[in-house]
């Protein structure tokens, strides 16, 4: 028990210190760096929570394509970044401030026992850890109750995946292409033309 | 002294809070703000699988994996909007999007 005390406030520390990094940090791709960090711990603290499944999954999705899409935009874009730190201090009061009384709010919310003891619902004291895995359990679930919205899930990223092409889709006007119709639409007597030619003369 | 639900839960209200001041620092940089909606949805994450294990029920690990979806889906959007953004402007601060709309 005391080692999973101490991975949990391992792991959850340092989610919490480079989760500040990310929005504090002056390099862009640190900031993404971080962003990685921090999503690794958090399934690190699924797989403490028994959720080992949607870990794996959360290292695949964010760190395999999501944050590789971010540093890949970063590193694609020519941004002038130290000219986009300006004003962090200047709303910082008012950002730490609404930052502490959400906290506490929060805190307050959780840390005083209240759901625990006040909830209808029983909870228990440990994650619930059952000796079937994981993954298992999940696809008994996500394909016959959930199934519907599985298919949506999809649906929802074929959409994104439409609408990314479309929004970043341009024509260059320029750019010399080959038009596979145009070149099978051309007989001989386009192709080839006589021309007489006067001696001395160019074409 | 064991790691209660109230743990994981204050853990998810610490990322929530940091997500929320992402947005509020920086009002510039819309990449940031986009990782600040990352963090945000992860500690939603955190909370639904504290919640999921805690309970007992499945229900919650289901509903994190759609967050997943959601949260790829609309990075994927939002990095293609924002690469839309730079072609025309040159810039990618948050004050100028306005001039985005046609």
């Amino acid at each position: 028990m005391i080692i999973y005390t101490l991975s949990f406030y391992f792991f959850s520390s340092v989610a919490v210190l480079s989760a500040l990094m990310v929005i504090s940090s002056k390099n862009t791709v640190h900031s993404v760096l971080f962003l990685i960090l921090s999503f690794v711990n958090a399934s690190c603290l699924f797989v403490l929570l028994g959720a080992e499944f949607l870990a794996m999954i959360l290292i695949v999705v964010y760190v395999g394509a999501v944050a590789v899409l971010f540093l890949f935009v970063v590193m694609m874009l020519d941004i002038n970044f130290i000219k986009l730190r300006e004003g962090f201090l200047q709303y910082l009061p008012f950002g730490a401030l609404l930052g502490i009384v959400l906290i506490v709010e929060l805190g307050i919310l959780f840390l005083t026992n209240n759901l625990s003891n006040m909830s209808l619902i029983n909870y228990s004291l440990f994650p619930e850890i059952t000796s079937i895995e994981n993954t298992k359990l999940l696809g008994s679930v996500l394909y016959t109750k959930y199934f519907y919205l599985f298919q949506l899930s999809g649906l929802i990223l074929l959409v994104a995946m439409i609408g990314s092409i479309t929004l970043t889709l341009r024509s260059r006007g320029k750019a010399k292409k080959q038009i596979i119709s145009n070149q099978n639409d051309i007989n001989v007597s386009q192709a080839i033309i006589k021309k007489k030619i006067k001696l001395g003369d160019g074409i | 002294m064991t790691i209660t639900l109230e743990h994981f839960l204050f853990l998810g209200a610490i990322i929530f809070t940091i997500g929320v001041l992402g947005i509020f620092l920086n009002k510039k940089n819309v990449i940031i703000i986009l990782m600040s909606i990352e963090l945000i949805l992860l500690s939603v994450n955190i909370n639904f699988i504290t919640f999921s294990a805690f309970l007992g029920d499945l229900s919650g690990q289901i509903f994190a994996m759609f967050i997943l979806t959601v949260a790829a889906a609309e990075a994927a959007i939002g990095l293609a909007i924002l690469v839309v953004f730079f072609r025309n402007l040159g810039s990618i601060e948050v004050q100028e999007i306005n001039k985005l709309k046609g």
